[in-house]
């Protein structure tokens, strides 16, 4: 299966049954399948005028409780990013895939994670959180469209599959296993009174600033809850590390043939990949610097992830940086070589 | 293997294997014949393109067709002017690399009435059970319509490439064979050649009738 297309059969395993989007290469099978897929199972797929279009009709049905998905590349996000913050101030919950290529601006179409500081700040106006999750293969491509569905729903925000063009076009195998969608309360939804209840009201406008503090303290609450419980990563050859990889998506894959190299040459380096961008593992980075000379930071960016490093590990270690961006992939020969200059005490750059 | 009419067509859902076959059947075409060209005449997707395999196929001999957008990453769809000396030089032997699906068949329109006149043809319909939209034969039925309508051509036999990558095990192929001649049994098609990456063919040799070996493997850049 390609990345794009695991993404779109998890939704629909997942009970997604609303999909609207506008076509953007590298995502634009994720589009392509849906539209073949809905209409058989009696769901909706609804090609938009255009992203900003398509992000309100998500908007609509997450305020009718459903489970709703959107998708789109780079500068698609940016154009979806008024109404995920409306969604944010409205606490709907929805799943919003972007499926990076290189930026600013319209950039290219080859692979990026370019958009690692808009997707964990937020990705738009006002306070709030996306919960950001990285997928480093087709399997999690899928696995965590799931897993996005559910969190969303369980803590009424937006989740958000932060994915590359590599991702989103390399085919390998899959396994998607139907599975029972969580009980979640929606009482809140727009579904009618049926003279039955009071009206529910979904809105992001508050005139009283009081009110509308009050709004986001309740939702800052929610995201302690999120930061405590929902952090995933994964530590890879890490127990006797003295070097420490960081990298999330395909970096990570590149970083760990890197790592593979170096062990063999006796360097004691391991990876640690965040899976949530947002919440950002920061426990384990600062547990790691404790026992890591130094770090690595390996993005397809300028380095934007490095800061969130820094921070975990209270700059008690240097850091070296290995980007490239554009589209350019880091090589493995180039994190090895990182690794060999940090085994020598390099420093960073 | 029964010998290939003058022009090969390649068509089937996106992702089923088309430019891989097309670019291992150019370079055995070029073994028997002196005059061989590839044609990509891809207007949906913008990476995976013959180009990718420019080198070994110049190399052996083999003319490369494809637009100077292809792979470029300027994604424009855009058709290559030399396919006319395809259809303009009938010593030429040729591969034809068609798009994915219906989008990309429609591209054919340009060519189709020179190639169904001259009659000298064929229209391989490529696929891949593992693939999640060509899953079983009623889905796959509905891929080759959708591109039959489309091309405004038939299909005239089917190509078995069903694949897991490079985690296929000859099991996989033996497997996607009850496939393979379900569709051949619903359309009424000769099954052509059931392709494998060259190291699983000792596995399959004896087994499968017509076994292709792919001995060129798409590139990841």
């Amino acid at each position: 299966m390609k990345g794009n297309e695991a993404i779109a059969e998890a939704a629909i395993q997942a009970g997604c049954r609303h999909y609207f989007g506008y076509p953007i290469t590298p995502q634009t099978e994720v589009a392509a399948y849906m539209a073949k897929r809905m209409p058989k199972i009696g769901g909706c797929f609804l090609q938009a005028e255009s992203e900003i279009a398509a992000i309100n009709m998500v908007y609509g049905v997450a305020s009718a409780g459903k489970r709703v998905m959107t998708s789109s590349s780079s500068p698609g996000i940016s154009l979806k990013g008024e109404g995920i913050s409306y969604m944010a101030g409205a606490n709907l919950p929805a799943l919003v895939v972007n499926v990076q290529r290189g930026g600013p601006g319209l950039g290219g179409i080859q692979p990026s994670q370019s958009d690692y500081n808009q997707a964990t700040r937020g990705g738009a106006h006002g306070d709030f959180h996306l919960l950001v999750l990285a997928p480093a293969s087709v399997q999690e491509m899928a696995d965590l469209t799931m897993l996005g569905f559910d969190l969303a729903d369980k803590y009424r925000m937006t989740a958000m599959i932060l994915a590359d063009g590599t991702m989103g076009q390399m085919m390998e195998p899959v396994e998607i296993h139907p599975r029972e969608i969580p009980e979640c309360d929606k009482s809140w939804a727009l579904t009618g009174t049926k003279m039955q209840r009071e009206r529910n009201i979904i809105n992001s406008l508050s005139m009283d600033p009081y009110d509308l503090e009050r709004m986001n303290l309740e939702r800052y609450e929610r995201y302690a809850a999120v930061e405590r419980d929902e952090v995933r990563y994964e530590s890879y050859r890490m127990d006797d590390a003295e070097i420490c990889v960081v990298a999330f998506g395909i970096a990570a894959r590149v970083a760990k043939n890197a790592i593979n190299e170096a062990r063999k040459q006796g360097v004691k380096v391991g990876l640690i990949r965040p899976i949530t961008l947002w919440p950002f593992p920061k426990a384990p980075l600062k547990a790691a610097a404790e026992t890591c000379k130094s770090f690595i930071t390996v993005e397809l960016n300028m380095g934007q992830m490095v800061d969130d490093v820094r921070l975990a590990t209270e700059c008690k270690r240097p850091i070296i940086t290995c980007n490239r961006t554009g589209g350019v992939i880091p090589s493995a020969a180039e994190v090895y070589n990182a690794i060999m200059n940090a085994q020598k005490g390099g420093q960073a750059e | 293997m029964e010998d290939f009419k003058r022009i090969v067509l390649l068509s089937g859902h996106y992702g089923s294997g088309k430019t891989n076959i097309a670019v291992n059947l150019a370079m055995k075409l070029r073994e028997e014949h002196e005059r061989v060209a590839i044609a990509d005449v891809d207007i949906v997707n913008p990476y995976f393109r013959t180009s990718d395999s420019r080198g070994e196929l110049e190399h052996a001999g083999v003319r490369v067709i494809c637009s100077a957008y292809a792979g470029s990453n300027v994604d424009v769809p855009a058709l290559p002017q030399d396919v006319y000396a395809i259809t303009d030089d009938r010593s030429l032997r040729a591969v034809i690399d068609v798009g994915g699906d219906d989008r990309g068949a429609l591209a054919l329109g340009r060519w189709r009435d020179a190639i169904v006149d001259e009659d000298d043809y064929e229209m391989l319909l490529v696929v891949n059970r593992f693939r999640p939209l060509t899953r079983d034969v009623p889905s796959t039925l509905e891929v080759m319509r959708e591109i039959e309508f489309a091309a405004n051509m038939r299909f005239t036999a089917i190509v078995n490439n069903s694949n897991l990558g490079v985690e296929t095990t000859p099991e996989d192929v033996l497997h996607s064979m009850d496939y393979a001649r379900a569709l051949c049994e619903a359309t009424g098609l000769p099954l052509r050649f059931t392709s494998a990456e060259e190291r699983l063919i000792p596995a399959l040799e004896g087994r499968i009738e017509n076994l292709f070996p792919l001995k060129l493997q798409p590139k990841i850049q």
